[in-house]
């Protein structure tokens, strides 16, 4: 342990810490708004409102984040003029919008594609029955089919929020100092690798939080279909 | 007895000796290629520019094959010392926080640092008090960086991988002012890109110039190469070099 270094850089290191924190929750929960309505869209019956759904989830997954960062941060800068004129630059000259923009549209692609899936996985029986019982579509949706989609969706839900935690690293090389900007600073300034095996230690525990706080939600959520 | 085990020794050093003399008949010199017009490359996708030439001709003068590698700036140092190439020409100054993990041949140039601003930003004054309130950038892990840092506390800076970035976000307004080399700031005030902008303020001379950097163990190279640059200024190749590329002498005694 290099102390004189975590000295100096480890309270820059915890504030980057917090700085990826707010990108993953900010996007993470615009996503989640933004991918319900993308997977409705997947799944309607309007071809139109299906394709265009589809066309957007394709493109999102099919670029890598870095690519789509790099689009949106530079690409806004070469639009000053436009964006002043809808006065909107004040949000794009912000490296940290432009960032949670980013990971936004980004995750709201993958998030749909999860509600989606579980969407359809929920046995057709289950609304078959309900219909039996004379309840309208609206209410199967909501009292049947989503509260069992929510759980299946859970696993791959907390898979998507690990990758965006370690994805969201990519915004140190557009300026923001998360914990990875951090880290690359201590690293040039001190030139000790130290620095990474400690941003390596952080993620990992940002990882296993989410892992347990997994595990707890899935074993509470499941009590009802767990025989004793 | 004893002069068994002295010649034993004696053996032993001189294959050790062996062993230390690295040959150098072939050189391979790690560069960024994103510097101009230091480093960079050219339409044909060949590196180009001042570094590169010096490089070229100490190589001539210590009789090596050079092969060259271009290397992301922040990594340039840890894969010199991972032995992916066993110099870097490429522009790096000579500062004591580099000093503590690579060695330097002696410098080879040496360029003082200028601020850079949009034209009719008002910004004629470049001390920390004047520029109070703007937002500074720099490439990150260079000498600029670490200036701005130090003698700039509590401004918004902007650390880029490489100094396009730095010009992209000044001509798009996103920083006020950027800090770089000023002759490179200058080869780009001459693009289109850099009609936007000027120098700003007066020159800020920076670090004890720019040299090789070899890997610490290899203060036989290191020797070799700051004698070659002597050479080379003293044949005349230096000299011509540098009116290839500069109106003005950069050479440092």
């Amino acid at each position: 342990m290099n102390f004189e270094v975590l000295q100096e850089y480890g309270p820059r290191m915890l504030a980057g810490l917090v700085v990826t924190l707010e990108l993953v929750a900010i996007s993470i929960v615009c996503g989640a708004l933004l991918a319900v309505p993308i997977a409705l869209g997947r799944m309607s019956r309007n071809k139109l409102v299906s394709r265009i759904a589809f066309a957007y989830v394709y493109a999102v997954r099919g670029t890598p984040l870095l690519a789509q960062t790099f689009l949106v941060y530079y690409g806004a800068g070469q639009f000053r003029p436009e964006l002043q004129a809808v006065g909107l630059w004040w949000l794009f000259k912000d490296a940290f919008f432009c960032c949670v923009l980013t990971f936004t549209l980004n995750t709201a692609a993958y998030q749909a594609e999860i509600y989606r899936g579980a969407i359809l996985a929920v046995p057709r029986g289950q609304s078959e029955a309900a219909m039996s019982l004379g309840l309208t579509p609206r209410a199967i949706f909501r009292m049947v089919v989503a509260p069992q989609a929510m759980l299946l969706a859970l696993r791959p839900l907390g898979n998507e929020i690990i990758l965006m935690i370690k994805g969201s690293s990519v915004a140190a090389i557009v300026t923001v100092f998360d914990l990875m900007g951090v880290t690359r600073l201590a690293y040039s300034r001190t030139f000790d690798f130290q620095v990474y095996l400690w941003a390596a230690v952080l993620y990992l525990v940002m990882v296993e939080i989410i892992r347990r706080v997994w595990d707890h939600l899935e074993h509470r959520l499941t009590r009802h279909i767990r025989h004793a | 007895m004893l002069k068994k085990l002295a010649l034993a020794a004696a053996a032993f050093l001189a294959i050790a000796a062996q062993a230390e003399a690295k040959d150098w008949s072939k050189i391979r010199i790690g560069t960024e290629g994103a510097y101009p017009p230091f480093n960079f490359f050219d339409s044909d996708k060949q590196l180009q520019g001042f570094d590169i030439d010096i490089a070229k001709a100490v190589c001539d003068k210590l009789k090596a094959e050079c092969t060259f590698v271009a290397q992301d700036w922040d990594g340039i140092i840890p894969a010199l010392q991972a032995g992916k190439f066993d110099a870097i020409f490429a522009s790096m100054s000579i500062t004591d926080e580099r000093k503590k993990v690579v060695d330097f041949s002696r410098p080879y140039y040496n360029t003082p640092s200028a601020f850079i601003a949009a034209k009719g930003s008002g910004i004629t004054d470049v001390s920390a008090d004047a520029l109070k309130g703007k937002t500074l950038g720099a490439q990150s892990s260079t000498i600029q960086s670490g200036y701005l840092e130090q003698n700039y506390p509590g401004f918004e800076l902007k650390l880029y991988p490489t100094q396009d970035e730095v010009y992209l976000d000044l001509a798009s307004g996103r920083i006020d002012a950027l800090f770089v080399d000023k002759v490179v700031g200058l080869d780009w005030l001459k693009t289109t890109d850099g009609g936007c902008c000027e120098v700003v303020g007066k020159d800020i001379p920076l670090g004890g110039g720019v040299g090789a950097a070899v890997r610490k163990d290899d203060a036989d190279l290191r020797d070799a190469i700051s004698k070659a640059i002597l050479e080379i200024k003293a044949d005349g190749t230096y000299d011509k070099l540098n009116a290839k590329y500069f109106p003005f002498s950069i050479w440092i005694d």
